[in-house]
């Protein structure tokens, strides 16, 4: 194994979330940060008295703010505290969760809390994203999150009709898990049987991407408890142990050499996904993991990742989600909770994503629990220019 | 705790007013190209470097994600890569948990921010104030500064004549350095006659727009001599937030830095700061804030600045050989500056500058308005 042995373990003892929503004009933002701290203090039968290191992460341009850590300081209770601030685009939720790992595993800290949020009412999101690129040569031409390139990938490789099809399908399942979960932002009450209707009928944003296809902006926020492994004895009935994690990154710009075979781009995201499972030992993900909680900005990235995450070959991705083998009650459920899809707050999101994975492996996911034991979960974060951050759960400290 | 990581090499450009002629890229390239020059590290999966901190602000370079414009020049094509979105000093911090930790063993860290690029530094740090209360009246950093360096002066008996000497102490001791700003010298009359910035912060008080990156190396205590001869090891780290509106808090205490230090002197093992560390390198902003943060640190006794400064403090202590953030560091790199400058010296390195005997030293950075978010790294040979 490549890493040296992790020099302790770390749980998960406390989750919140707050309610993700187009607009929260009722709260500032210490305020939304607020409510999800006290739901995690309160989950984890904790005060801000037993937190010793608060890490905070957002993305700045999208609420102007500039290192907001300072005045969420009244809503994170980071005052006297260890305050970190770490931030690396769409993936600093779940980079947040990486570093609470590093942190408590490290021996620093005993107790670190993770805070990421959004609030993308307060700002444009899609003007903060295309910011991100290069001002003299790029900026003009990017389109933000919101790329066609995907779609007609996909198109050349498996056909319009089933191509259209799975992407419609992908996001009909995610509406409903959606509708499972009192916190998701958006559920439409989609039906399979309006896929035909929705490929005619919904605004098309660039190339074969369209607006059904395509998350939200939402707001919200999302703390998630650590704590080692003696601590998480002591404190916790159901603490949910970190096994491993992996950042993988590439260079901003996009597909340089074009859509040609004699310059295969792999993608990070396959590369953090070999990589992961060679050092632990999982050689059959699709049955290792019992839930996957995968960050899916958008539907036909996501059943294309489901290929890269799962080392599937062929359309065996594609297959998995026209038998619906990614609902809830399926062979492998992807995103019980409705994923990005449906609530998008940036910063928060990566976080909800491990918070989701956790949850399920506690039980404690309410309407969107899957209806058989979870032992192994996975989370994923993306950001950047295609960037990929994996997070391993389990239940038992066991491997 | 006893466990220490080493940072086993250090690169940087020369600080400057305005690189016109670069962009962030090309100033980390040079320190990128250096550090793998000087240890022979790889990007090796096996052995090599695996995860990159960097050190940047979104602001400054008006870009979201700073970091994913350098992506290639820090080598982090399909490797890990995080941001410090705070004071670079946190970095190191960082850096040392992800080693303790045993998830990574070689971390290549750098940094960049071009100061210069943006039309005001004061319009960037007003964007740090809350947008209903405190950024409408012209809060920043530097008159949220000059509130707690006049109640500090009042309280440690600091005059306008003794910041007058730090600011040329300053530029004389950055003479030494090859990679300082270029300044001015001036002197004490210069200096007090100098426009206000912010009552009682003078223009001459306050550090000036700047431009620089850095690159590090650091590794696990095993592996250190495969990357040099001399390591420096990073021993303790602590950091600490302080209130954020000004009424809820006392603008003179010293409380969040005095705890940022003692949690790094904990992990440390020091039990007497000013006997057993023997360089300090504190991150002076404005000139009122060397004396303050040095009775944070404990190297003077509280609220006697003024006569520590008489006593002749600060070279008696080694504090800031090589100018301080005062001659000029891009804000929230200023920790990183300090932490080279104390490899420098412990590695006997330090040119002009070296001072004898210097076993262990403290690099401490602060950053928001009167020192919000304090933080404390002990560097030992």
């Amino acid at each position: 194994m490549a890493h040296r042995k992790k020099n302790r373990h770390v749980a998960i003892i406390g989750i919140g979330q707050t309610k993700f929503s187009s607009h929260r004009e009722d709260v500032n933002q210490p305020e939304m940060i607020h409510e999800a701290v006290s739901l995690a203090l309160k989950d984890a039968g904790l005060t801000m008295k037993d937190i010793e290191c608060v890490i905070h992460g957002n993305m700045e341009l999208f609420e102007m703010i500039h290192q907001p850590d300072l005045w969420h300081t009244l809503g994170t209770g980071a005052e006297g505290k260890d305050c970190i601030r770490i931030t690396t685009g769409g993936t600093v939720g779940i980079t947040l969760a990486c570093a609470s790992d590093n942190l408590v595993a490290s021996g620093m800290y005993d107790i670190v809390m993770a805070i990421g949020f959004e609030k993308l009412q307060e700002g444009n999101t899609t003007g903060g994203i295309t910011n991100m690129a290069d001002p003299l040569w790029f900026r003009n031409l990017q389109t933000g999150a919101l790329t066609g390139s995907k779609a007609y990938e996909f198109i050349t490789e498996f056909g319009e009709d089933r191509s259209k099809r799975a992407s419609l399908m992908y996001r009909v399942i995610m509406d409903k898990h959606a509708g499972l979960n009192p916190n998701a932002h958006r559920s439409f009450g989609l039906e399979f049987d309006q896929i035909d209707d929705l490929i005619k009928s919904s605004p098309k944003l660039i190339g074969d991407l369209k607006l059904i296809e395509m998350c939200s902006q939402s707001d919200g926020a999302c703390c998630v408890i650590f704590a080692c492994e003696k601590k998480a004895k002591e404190l916790s009935k159901k603490p949910v142990w970190i096994r491993d994690h992996i950042t993988v990154h590439r260079e901003e710009i996009f597909q340089i050499f074009g859509y040609d075979d004699a310059y295969p781009v792999m993608q990070t995201h396959r590369f953090a996904a070999e990589n992961l499972y060679k050092r632990n030992g999982i050689t059959n993900p699709t049955d290792y993991f019992d839930v996957f909680e995968m960050y899916d900005p958008a539907s036909w990235w996501a059943v294309d990742w489901l290929r890269d995450f799962f080392q599937l070959k062929g359309d065996e991705h594609i297959k998995l989600v026209e038998d619906k083998e990614i609902m809830i009650g399926g062979k492998i459920p992807v995103n019980p909770s409705g994923g990005v899809i449906a609530s998008n707050p940036i910063g928060a999101t990566a976080l909800v994503r491990v918070a989701e994975a956790a949850l399920q492996i506690r039980g404690d996911a309410g309407a969107h629990q899957i209806p058989k034991p979870v032992r192994h979960a996975l989370a994923s974060g993306f950001g950047g220019t295609l960037w990929t951050v994996l997070m391993m759960l389990e239940k038992e400290l066991n491997w | 705790m006893g466990k220490k990581v080493a940072i086993c090499a250090v690169a940087q450009i020369k600080h400057d007013p305005d690189y016109a002629a670069l962009r962030f890229q090309n100033m980390l390239i040079d320190c990128f190209e250096s550090i793998m020059k000087q240890t022979g590290v790889t990007f090796d999966m096996e052995n090599g470097i695996r995860n990159i901190v960097t050190c940047s602000d979104d602001v400054f370079d008006a870009r979201t994600i700073s970091d994913n414009g350098v992506t290639d020049v820090v080598g982090a094509h399909f490797r890990g890569e995080e941001k410090m979105a705070q004071e670079s000093i946190n970095g190191l911090g960082y850096a040392m948990a992800s080693i303790l930790s045993g998830h990574d063993d070689v971390i290549l860290y750098m940094g960049h921010c071009k100061e210069s690029q943006s039309e005001s530094r004061r319009m960037c740090m007003n964007l740090a104030y809350d947008p209903f209360y405190c950024r409408p009246l012209g809060m920043d950093h530097l008159n949220v500064d000059a509130m707690q360096a006049r109640a500090y002066m009042e309280k440690a008996g600091v005059t306008d004549e003794q910041l007058a000497e730090l600011v040329v102490r300053s530029r004389k001791n950055a003479k030494r350095d090859p990679f300082a700003r270029e300044n001015r010298t001036v002197d004490v009359k210069e200096v007090m006659g100098s426009p206000m910035l912010s009552d009682p912060i003078r223009e001459l008080h306050y550090y000036p727009v700047t431009d620089w990156a850095y690159g590090m190396l650091l590794c696990c205590e095993e592996r250190a001599k495969e990357f040099t001869k001399k390591p420096v090891w990073i021993t303790g780290y602590g950091s600490c937030m302080d209130a954020y509106f000004l009424g809820d808090k006392d603008l003179v205490s010293n409380k969040t830095l005095a705890s940022a230090a003692g949690r790094a002197y904990r992990m440390a093992g020091i039990k007497n700061a000013r006997k057993e560390i023997h360089l300090f390198e504190l991150s002076d902003h404005a000139a009122y804030q060397l004396p303050m943060w040095a009775e944070g640190v404990g190297v003077a006794d509280e609220g006697t600045g003024g006569a520590w400064l008489k006593e002749g403090g600060p070279d008696k202590h080694n504090v800031n050989l090589a100018g301080g953030h005062l001659n000029g560091n891009p804000l929230l790199l200023g920790g990183a500056a300090r932490a080279i400058e104390c490899f420098l010296q412990l590695r006997g390195e330090a040119g002009e500058r070296q001072a004898e005997g210097v076993k262990r030293a403290l690099a401490q950075a602060a950053y928001g308005g009167a020192g919000q978010h304090q933080a404390v790294v002990i560097m030992e040979s």
